[in-house]
């Protein structure tokens, strides 16, 4: 493993551990409003400062990055597993199965997943309490993240349903689901996971994107989109630098992911 | 002897000396009154303007247009709030409120050399009135169906006859830009002091000064002093205000107040806060009847006594502060008081009070239980509110109201929707329990907000479209809003619209929250600016601007 493989697991578990322990970090919690000191910059109460409405930003950030990194993982493994039963099994059926899931999901990619989330969100129940809604979110972007993996698994199951061992296993004897689990699914792992782990930013931005178009976790609870809105109409970056710690955070975060991620790659090949 | 002439002498000499530099100062103070002429002034409109007609005119940039290059019969002056005579020398109303007669200037002429007359006025009358041009200033007018007659008295004399009284009369031809009924460039011949030169769909308009407009100021200088106007069409806040910064537009008009601060911490002398506008922040709850909502949920948002305890445990003052730092003022009413005359200063402000509030719940059967508010069936006291998404104020206020209800046991959910989504739960569905949204107001006059206080009005947010008014209070409203409505006399209007905003404090189907502060922000470069809380704030006396 090399130097910057291993700084990337280091950042990613640091910031995991930071996260789980914001109860003892920041007791106050991340909806206490300290109406008197709205906005202000860091001080020894508030590291971070606090938002606009008084909220500590130490303690939001930690909160935010506790739901944007355990549900983004989530998120992936949702969308991979509904991945690997559609791209894994159309790929390994062959034929009329594959085309026509492929049509199924070239209609899911071709749809504007942005507008879709917004329709969806405008549809969803309005008294949705703050944990629900994060659950929603990711459950969302869960299922319809599945697309692009679910090509890359049909094209690697479609290559191996013709291979040596899947005939030699078939003239075995063994058939249907045995075959699929047994013999397929293991040889598909690699790519599952390299997929698991490319999901894993590409949800955490995501989130970032409908938190900051005002869709995705709602008030009081933070997630780093919610902290990103924080941004809009900054207009000198060197006013309130403090401000800009969800988003060097997020770029770490996203760049150990794809340091990480290289190792599965390398795997994958 | 000697002496004397030797005085007259020194008198003759300190006399030619002081003639001398009084005729170096008036040569002076003339050249500096000659060098303020001329310049351009750059500002950013936040669309794209729909239309250059004036009386199609609704969306906010043409509203703009319609403004610098309008000649209208009478103008409210945007500082005192009265009216002016424009291109009338005098006006009459009718004591029935019903027919308007205005008397001429004469020897005016359009844009384009046209000449100006009463027949100008009939014509566009006729055009406002026209059901086929859908015009949204003509429908201010429509009181009653029937026909508007016009009568041409002479070429300077004109009188305009309504089927039934309009409320506010002469004040509304304060939008009526008047067209040219001869002049092949139709609506593009103006009377106002710009005229529209270029426009470039998605970039610009530039306005360039009217040659022939006919006004003067006190030394007999043709105004408007500046050569032109660029609007530059801009949608991006953001960019509208770094522009500003780097001296590429002079004004800015409703500036956020988070940017009111940051360019006020840099630049104070550039930025202005004139005061609560006349816009407010409100929410109300869902009394729609049919809406798809439980029925204890209905029986609580019908219940004044709960709209007001909700009322009465929002911090307001919190909110102007926090949220909008300190640039609005605690809504008192329907009404702001920066609308000098209609508002009612007998209105107590509502004092925030937590106990109070959860007081008066539990004087209605509420009980609070482990820190939740339950109803006398046993319910929790849960809604949500909606606000549009991307409204950072909004979501704001709506996070605080969630942490003061929280104070009384009551659950708030903050949902953020598109606004299209908002606006078909809001008339369509009726798919809500509260909503947090703003009101802007453009007008002064209480006929202006017919359409939100009338129970049948579509804009009657809280219960739209009744059949007949649900509840007495609302068939008060109804018959002191009818009342102002059709009388001339300004005092008897008043007494009603008092009674509205009374009884919209005693039921609070809105809830009003702030009124935001009018700020704007202004280059060193303008002079003459005085911005008001009145649209267009910066820009309302935009004859007499000039550019350094």
């Amino acid at each position: 493993m090399s130097f910057w493989r291993r700084m990337a697991c280091a950042v990613l578990l640091l910031v995991v551990g930071v996260s789980l322990a914001a109860n003892w970090l920041a007791p106050a919690g991340y909806a206490k409003q300290y109406r008197e000191a709205s906005d202000a910059p860091p001080s020894h109460q508030h590291w971070m400062g606090t938002d606009a409405i008084g909220r500590d930003r130490f303690a939001r950030v930690l909160y935010g990055t506790r739901i944007s990194l355990l549900l983004a993982p989530a998120a992936a493994l949702l969308s991979t597993l509904l991945a690997a039963l559609v791209g894994g099994l159309a790929g390994y059926s062959g034929g009329a199965w594959a085309r026509g899931a492929m049509a199924v999901t070239d209609l899911f990619l071709s749809l504007p997943w942005l507008f879709l989330l917004i329709t969806v969100r405008a549809l969803m129940p309005l008294n949705v309490s703050p944990l629900a809604s994060i659950l929603v979110t990711f459950l969302m972007l869960g299922l319809l993240g599945w697309t692009s993996a679910a090509r890359v698994l049909c094209t690697t199951a479609g290559s191996l349903r013709n291979s040596d061992f899947v005939q030699q296993a078939r003239a075995a004897g063994i058939r249907g689901g045995r075959l699929f689990w047994v013999h397929v699914m293991p040889n598909l792992k690699p790519v599952l996971l390299a997929q698991f782990w490319i999901s894993i930013p590409v949800f955490i931005l995501s989130e970032a994107n409908l938190g900051i178009l005002g869709l995705g976790v709602v008030e009081p609870m933070p997630s780093w989109g919610s902290l990103l809105k924080e941004l809009e109409g900054l207009v000198s970056v060197g006013e309130e630098p403090w401000k800009f710690v969800p988003l060097l955070l997020l770029i770490v975060v996203v760049t150990s992911f794809q340091l990480v991620l290289t190792k599965q790659e390398e795997v994958t090949a | 002897m000697t002496d004397l002439r030797g005085r007259f002498r020194v008198m003759t000499m300190k006399c030619r000396s002081a003639m001398a530099v009084s005729t170096f100062c008036l040569v002076f103070l003339a050249a500096a009154a000659v060098a303020q002429k001329g310049g351009e002034l750059r500002f950013c409109l936040r669309s794209e303007p729909k239309t250059f007609d004036p009386l199609k005119v609704e969306d906010d940039a043409s509203v703009a247009i319609r403004y610098l290059t309008a000649g209208v019969l009478v103008r409210m002056n945007r500082q005192t709030q009265a009216l002016e005579l424009e291109l009338a020398q005098s006006w009459k109303v009718s004591k029935d409120g019903r027919q308007i007669t205005f008397k001429l200037r004469s020897g005016l002429s359009f844009s384009d050399g046209t000449p100006f007359s009463a027949e100008d006025v009939a014509y566009t009358v006729r055009q406002l009135m026209d059901p086929a041009l859908h015009s949204p200033t003509g429908d201010a007018f429509r009181s009653a169906p029937g026909n508007v007659e016009t009568k041409i008295i002479s070429p300077t004399e004109i009188s305009v006859t309504f089927p039934a009284p309009v409320a506010g009369l002469d004040r509304q031809f304060d939008q009526v830009a008047v067209l040219s009924a001869h002049s092949p460039k139709k609506e593009m011949a103006v009377l106002g002091p710009f005229m529209v030169a270029d426009y470039k769909p998605g970039v610009t308009v530039v306005l360039k000064r009217n040659p022939n407009y006919w006004k003067t100021d006190a030394q007999g200088h043709h105004l408007p002093y500046l050569d032109s106007i660029r609007l530059d069409i801009q949608p991006n806040r953001d960019v509208e205000l770094l522009r500003f910064k780097r001296g590429e537009i002079d004004l800015i008009n409703a500036l956020d107040s988070e940017y009111f601060d940051k360019l006020a911490s840099t630049s104070p002398q550039l930025v202005h806060d004139a005061g609560p506008s006349l816009d407010s922040e409100q929410m109300w709850f869902n009394e729609v009847a049919k809406a798809p909502l439980p029925a204890f949920k209905k029986n609580w948002f019908r219940s004044a006594a709960f709209r007001r305890a909700i009322s009465e445990a929002i911090n307001r003052a919190d909110l102007s502060r926090v949220v909008f730092r300190g640039h609005a003022q605690p809504a008192i009413g329907p009404v702001s008081p920066a609308n000098r005359f209609w508002f009612n200063g007998k209105l107590k402000p509502e004092l925030y009070s937590p106990e109070a509030a959860l007081k008066a719940l539990q004087a209605e059967g509420f009980r609070l239980e482990n820190g939740t508010l339950k109803d006398l069936a046993g319910n929790d006291v849960v809604f949500s509110i909606i606000t549009n998404s991307g409204n950072k104020y909004r979501e704001r206020m709506a996070t605080m109201i969630q942490e003061d209800l929280q104070k009384i046991g009551i659950h708030v959910n903050v949902v953020t929707l598109d606004f299209p989504s908002l606006i078909e739960r809001m008339t369509q569905t009726f798919d809500y329990e509260a909503i947090l949204l703003g009101l802007t107001n453009v007008g002064l006059d209480p006929s202006e907000q017919m359409n939100v206080w009338l129970s049948s009005s579509e804009n009657h947010q809280w219960n739209p479209q009744e059949k007949t008014p649900e509840t007495a209070w609302e068939a008060e409203i109804d018959k002191l809003m009818r009342a102002q409505a059709s009388s001339a006399d300004a005092q008897k209007r008043k007494a009603a619209f008092d009674r509205v905003q009374e009884i919209a404090l005693e039921q609070a189907p809105f809830i009003y929250l702030v009124n935001k502060n009018a700020l704007s922000a202004v280059a060193g470069s303008v002079q003459g600016a005085s911005p008001v809380i009145v649209v267009p704030q910066t820009y309302w006396n935009v004859e007499r601007l000039t550019v350094k």
